[in-house]
């Protein structure tokens, strides 16, 4: 139980669809606080996570400030723009009152082995992010290898990324359990080296309670119980969080729930 | 040499697949001459669980079908068990019953589904109406299937029973979990194998061994379980699932203990008892009651 409600507190409730429309955003902003009213004392999600242009009409909706806005940013999901766009696009969402940016490294160039522009991007990023605090994702499905995953984590961390995270949702395979331990390996490593703590955010693909659990216990016995707060380690989902309220209500009564009596995803 | 007997597992049926109870426990069947027959499942209500999510994942694209296409996959069952007539008597006489009895009981089995398939594209024009109001609307009330049934199946007949409450429920476009009898589970998972290769779904009709007793209560009080049947559930067991049934306001029947081989077990109620009736108002224009605008 203690778990389950850990998990709802990590969830970065996600809405990236090209119909995303503002009374969608607002919704999911009304959901992110109100998770399941018939069981009182829930906790709320982390944050919501959108587009740039959605994060005005999130901001109006999140006024208490207990749950966050992260925006997706540089030309997501495929980070094919210049940089001047990218750069754009962060400081707009930063502007319209983001808190945390999850950016996309550029793949193309990662794998055509121009490690320093991939380097630099994630630098120049983290400057026009401010305070926002930077999620840099890898796009796991498009590296290939997990030595790839592992240099893209360690080129992410040194160039300040505040967390490393593992997909867009838009490629599969994306957060599976090898990529997301790869991803820890190199957070401890840096943590072992430097004593300087980077969060974790796998995203895609954990849409059950269970595999939730199992990634909650995989950070504790690699990176010890600080990493289990919503400060440093997030899942990427928008139907994880109905899972987990099934999940608990059933604790709760000891009858399986059925999805007709919970909000829309 | 003699040769070594090769017996048969029998596994449970969830979502088009053959797989072996989560909980890897199983109860040893014996024949008439007290030898075991069989190592069969004992399900838990975990595999309940996801015997129900295997039905409604299934409900939507199976309830969209069209009636007609439901009856030839329906008839196909029944092909496919006419193919299968020797192997299920012999099943039937392995439980105890004799070489008569048993052809009896498969020759009803064919039929009876064969009954229901011809319904598939029928009961609705019998079941929905055009009902006369007042005021300048078509008014117009259209079955819906219910929804994911759990369906307990009678304790004394192994395949006709269990046919007689299934087959309704599938043909008018409801998705089932069925617990099998205790006594006789046989010819339920021969049935599974049939249903398998029926062109029916995966998902449509899910299978699960096991006691009555420790499956039906996750099935009833399940909040994604629409409608639960039975027949000739004993007194305690019915009471307790009509009211673990009573969270939700699912559908309860339990009918009563009856002779499957008659004609009056079947008919038209039975797929009716299974159907939501969804009544519509259409505004027309109708200008001094003067002639039906529709």
């Amino acid at each position: 139980m203690q778990g389950l409600k850990m998990v709802l507190n990590m969830i970065d409730l996600t809405t990236l669809e090209g119909k995303d429309t503002p009374g969608k955003v607002k919704q999911m902003c009304y959901k992110a606080q109100h998770l399941h009213d018939s069981y009182p004392g829930l906790p709320t999600v982390a944050a919501v996570c959108v587009y740039p242009s959605m994060v005005g009409v999130a901001r109006k909706e999140l006024r208490s400030n207990t749950v966050k806005i992260a925006s997706v940013s540089t030309a997501f999901p495929s980070g094919q723009a210049p940089m001047s766009v990218k750069l754009e696009d962060t400081r707009f969402a930063v502007s319209e009152g983001a808190d945390e940016i999850d950016m996309v490294i550029s793949r193309g160039k990662f794998l055509a082995g121009e490690y320093n522009f991939v380097f630099d991007e994630i630098a120049a990023i983290k400057e026009a992010c401010g305070k926002a605090r930077l999620k840099v994702i890898l796009e796991t499905g498009e590296l290939s290898t997990l030595d790839n995953v592992r240099r893209a984590s360690d080129i992410a961390i040194h160039a300040g990324a505040d967390f490393i995270k593992t997909s867009t949702g838009k490629i599969q395979p994306a957060a599976t359990m090898q990529v997301t331990y790869t991803m820890l390996m190199a957070i401890r490593d840096h943590y072992d080296r430097t004593g300087i703590m980077i969060g974790m955010k796998p995203a895609g693909g954990i849409s059950t309670s269970k595999l939730a659990l199992h990634n909650l216990v995989m950070v504790k016995e690699v990176l010890g119980d600080q990493w289990l707060s919503n400060e440093w380690f997030r899942f990427g989902a928008s139907s994880l969080a109905n899972d987990v309220l099934m999940q608990i209500m059933k604790t709760e009564t000891g009858v399986y729930q059925s999805p007709d009596y919970f909000s829309m995803d | 040499m003699t040769r070594l007997q090769v017996l048969k597992t029998y596994k449970i049926f969830i979502g088009g697949q053959f797989p072996r109870t989560e909980s890897g426990r199983y109860y040893s069947l014996k024949g008439k001459d007290g030898f075991d027959i069989a190592n069969v499942c004992l399900s838990s209500r975990k595999d309940a669980r996801n015997a129900v999510v295997a039905a409604r994942k299934a409900f939507g694209s199976w309830s969209e079908r069209s009636a007609f296409n439901r009856g030839q996959i329906v008839y196909r069952i029944a092909e496919m068990l006419e193919g299968r007539r020797s192997q299920f008597i012999e099943e039937l006489q392995l439980m105890g019953l004799n070489a008569a009895n048993a052809a009896k009981e498969v020759d009803a089995t064919v039929d009876r589904i064969v009954f229901y398939a011809g319904w598939c594209d029928k009961y609705q024009q019998i079941v929905s109406s055009v009902n006369p109001v007042a005021s300048s609307h078509f008014n117009f009330s259209v079955a819906e299937p219910t929804g994911v049934v759990g369906i307990v199946a009678p304790e004394e007949s192994p395949l006709l029973g269990l046919v007689s409450l299934l087959i309704p429920a599938i043909a008018g476009g409801n998705t089932v979990v069925l617990l099998a009898s205790e006594k006789y589970p046989l010819s339920a998972v021969t049935l599974a194998e049939v249903i398998h290769s029926s062109d029916v779904p995966g998902g449509v009709v899910n299978v699960l061994t096991g006691t009555a007793g420790e499956l039906m209560p996750p099935l009833a009080s399940h909040l994604d379980v629409n409608a639960m049947t039975s027949a000739g559930l004993s007194k305690d067991m019915a009471s307790a699932m009509h009211v673990q049934a009573a969270d939700n306001v699912k559908r309860v029947f339990n009918y009563p203990a009856m002779d499957w081989s008659k004609a009056s077990s079947q008919g038209l109620s039975m797929i009716e008892d299974l159907q939501e009736i969804k009544t519509t108002w259409h505004p027309i224009e109708n200008i001094g009651g003067a002639t039906s605008s529709y």
